[in-house]
């Protein structure tokens, strides 16, 4: 098990002292995570620049979540490598944040929420007010989270996130239980982070979602990268047969 | 954080208790009859009064009461077992034993009296017949002052009780009390002291069958523990309870304690 | 009419239960007081034990980790007298902690049923937590929380459950006597409790004041689970259960 302790206070330490080298570009080299017999990922060679918001797509069990857990450090590859900037995964973990499909927010109110990260980040614990204003849910800080609709829950784990000053963002999903407007909401947030230099990758199965977000895209399929265009190019043109399908309705699995 | 906190607690702890450890009082380690016979309620708020020494009571049964009273948990030995106390002392761990008082023991059993002794007054004869019908018997079995008594009693009957353990002979394993409620729930004879049994509130149909022996005689002793040998007592406490109990007034007390109007301990220490 | 005397000893048990509450007896009143002083502070010290040892055995993945389980369960089942002995020789004059006198002390009585529900907590909030821990394990790996900090997130959120496991503490707490009888000594007007006062009762043959006595600690031990209950369902509301 690694170290959270040394790894967060060095992290801290160099995010407020003295800025780091970032821990962008991403690159992957020959990727691959078995379980068993069976292996889900399958030599993934990967490389995202600095900047931008990265869009993993591709059909259900073809990897995507399991890919975003590798490169925030979540879990280990059976082979291969990861490399942030010159740091592993496990070293750049503190200054990623990850946003889960259904969020897990603590048994406290929605401020108390925030509060615990500011607070276990070494964080001024006057942005409480500051981020609960950016995803619009000052009016219920003294609520209990676990009360908060689906919407108003992935805001405030959004709120959470952004709270640790990440480098880089990760998206499993959000929006995949919300309506339009809430989903519309989050983009909304997210595309605020981006703007500000934040590096956003996004899985999503929202075809629209993925068309107004996606400054590239990685199309995965059985464990591999089947392709990896800009999102011009993806969605007017994609060269792989299996992207094609997809994108006309017809890829099961 | 929580370690501080703990540390704390039992610091704190240890502080109230230690101060209270300094207050005038003393650990009477006792037989349960005078306990369960109301004795002590009835004496110790006499004897506090006058010196205000506040005297806290243990009631066991009188082995262990001896037992603790040796591993220096008690200032004063209260109990009825002659033999142990003046072993007790001889091993240096009391300064001095004195007679203070002493009642009799009874066998009390069912009205339908299943071994026919009621109204003998021959206990050994009363034990032998019991044996010879195999009438139930609950004994204490605890190596308590009246066990002890009822196990010298049936070697004077000769009958080895022990060989019909579980049959007709019940060894209980636990206090007076406990002994009777057992007893008179499976309806058989039990041997107990006078004073126990008068204040007992459970008697349903059970009578005393058999009294009035000499040999049922039950002597208590008060030994002071040693300080020689264990030097947490509160030595001058110890000694004033001691004296008083033994002095006029306190054998004047223990006569005049009455439970349905009849006496149930009769004062003869010796005269100082 | 063995069976209509007890019967009688029951109503009676009850008349007597109630007029004892009504006079606010003074002993009554001392004696459920001691109780409650004694049951309690054992219980919050046990929290203080057994709660970061149950959480540390919750999330801490370790060579022994099963033995460390078997053995905590086990424990739960230790019976109240040997707890008693095993305070009363460390305790005694004569033993390693005689010089502290706390024998035939409340301090002892708490020393032993802290003793006695410790592994109760630990084992019954190993449980809780391990379950809650799954359920933030990879947000909080996520969140780079140290080990310390995951414990504190996990107790406090664990909160109103864990209320319910220092119930079932202060439950076995209030209601043994095995051990309090040994190291407390049954002393009137200082280590006389609930329990001991009953079997006090009961060998004076005193079977209805006994039963008089065991209808107030069954009150009493009702009272403190209902006040319990409304604090979980409140928090129920707010979804912190």
């Amino acid at each position: 098990m690694y170290d959270a302790t040394t790894l967060t206070d060095a992290a801290i330490a160099r995010h407020t002292v003295s800025r780091a080298p970032a821990i962008l570009p991403l690159s992957l080299c020959d990727l691959t995570l078995r379980f068993g017999d069976a292996t889900v990922l399958d030599g993934v060679s990967l490389d995202l620049g600095p900047t931008g918001c990265t869009m993993i797509m591709g059909p259900n069990g073809a990897g995507k979540s399991l890919l975003l857990k590798l490169l925030h450090g979540l879990i280990r590859p059976s082979a291969g490598r990861i490399d942030w900037g010159g740091h592993t995964a496990e070293q750049a973990i503190a200054r990623q944040a990850l946003v889960f499909q259904k969020p897990v927010l603590l048994r406290r109110s929605v401020a108390a929420n925030i509060d615990f990260v500011l607070k276990a980040r070494g964080k001024s614990a006057a942005r409480r007010q500051e981020l609960l204003d950016h995803v619009g849910l000052s009016h219920k800080a003294a609520q209990p989270a676990r009360l908060l609709s689906g919407g108003e829950a992935q805001r405030l784990a959004l709120a959470r996130a952004l709270a640790t000053d990440p480098e880089v963002l990760f998206l499993d999903e959000p929006t995949a239980s919300l309506d339009p407007a809430s989903s519309l909401a989050i983009e909304g947030i997210v595309n605020e982070a981006r703007v500000r230099g934040v590096r956003i990758i996004f899985v999503t199965h929202d075809m629209g979602q993925a068309r107004r977000m996606a400054d590239d895209v990685v199309f995965l399929h059985r464990g591999r990268v089947a392709e990896h265009s800009t999102a011009a190019e993806f969605f007017d043109a994609p060269r792989s047969a299996a992207a094609q399908d997809y994108l006309n309705g017809r890829l099961v699995v | 954080m929580l370690a501080r906190k703990l540390t704390a607690t039992a610091v704190a702890l240890v502080i109230g208790s230690a101060l209270w450890a300094q207050d005038q009082s003393i650990i009477v380690q006792s037989t349960t009859s005078t306990a369960n016979s109301g004795l002590y309620d009835y004496l110790l708020p006499i004897f506090q009064g006058k010196t205000g020494i506040q005297v806290n009571v243990v009631a066991v049964g009188t082995g262990q009461a001896i037992k603790n009273a040796e591993n220096c948990d008690g200032d004063v030995l209260l109990v009825h077992a002659k033999p142990s106390e003046e072993k007790f002392v001889a091993a240096g761990f009391g300064t001095a034993r004195t007679d203070l008082m002493y009642n009799d023991f009874v066998i009390v059993g069912p009205a339908a009296d299943p071994a026919g002794v009621a109204g003998m007054n021959d206990v050994q004869g009363a034990m032998s017949k019991i044996a010879g019908e195999g009438a139930l018997f609950a004994s204490r079995g605890d190596d308590s002052g009246t066990h002890k008594k009822e196990m010298a009693l049936w070697a004077d009957s000769g009958v080895d009780p022990t060989a019909a353990s579980g049959d007709w002979y019940r060894e209980t394993g636990s206090g007076m009390g406990a002994t009777l409620n057992a007893g008179i729930g499976m309806g058989a004879y039990v041997m107990t002291d006078r004073a126990t049994w008068i204040s007992f509130g459970n008697k349903q149909d059970y009578q005393i069958a058999v009294e009035g022996d000499e040999d049922m005689f039950n002597q208590y002793g008060v030994i002071p523990v040693n300080p020689a040998r264990c030097p947490s007592v509160n030595v001058d406490a110890a000694q004033t309870f001691a004296d008083w109990l033994v002095s006029d007034e306190g054998q004047g007390a223990i006569a005049a304690y009455k439970v349905a109007d009849q006496q149930l301990f009769f004062p003869n220490a010796p005269d100082s | 009419m063995q069976l209509g005397e007890n019967l009688h000893s029951i109503g009676e048990a009850f008349g007597l239960a109630l007029a004892l509450v009504l006079a606010g007896d003074a002993d009554l009143i001392e004696i459920v007081l001691l109780s409650l002083r004694v049951s309690l502070t054992a219980t919050v010290v046990a929290c203080l034990i057994g709660l970061p040892i149950g959480a540390l055995v919750a999330i801490g993945r370790f060579p022994g980790r099963n033995v460390v389980l078997i053995v905590m369960n086990a424990l739960m089942g230790l019976p109240p007298v040997v707890v008693g002995l095993l305070v009363y020789l460390h305790l005694s004059r004569s033993g390693p902690l005689g010089f502290l006198g706390l024998l035939y002390t409340p301090t002892a009585m708490i020393i032993a049923q802290t003793i006695l529900i410790a592994p109760i907590v630990a084992a019954l909030s190993r449980q809780v937590i391990e379950d809650l821990h799954a359920e933030y394990a990879e947000q909080f790996r996520s969140l780079c929380l140290t080990r310390l900090q995951t414990i504190q997130a996990l107790l406090w959120d664990a909160r109103y459950s864990l209320l319910t496991v220092g119930l079932a503490g202060f439950g076995r707490a209030v209601a043994e006597v095995g051990a309090v009888i040994i190291v407390g000594g049954n002393i009137d007007h200082l280590t006389r409790v609930m329990t001991t006062a009953i079997a006090l009762e009961t060998s004076k043959g005193d079977l209805a004041l006994a039963l008089g006595l065991g209808i107030v600690l069954l009150v009493i031990a009702l009272g403190v689970n209902a006040a319990v209950q409304s604090v979980r369902m409140t928090a129920a509301r707010q979804a912190y259960v």
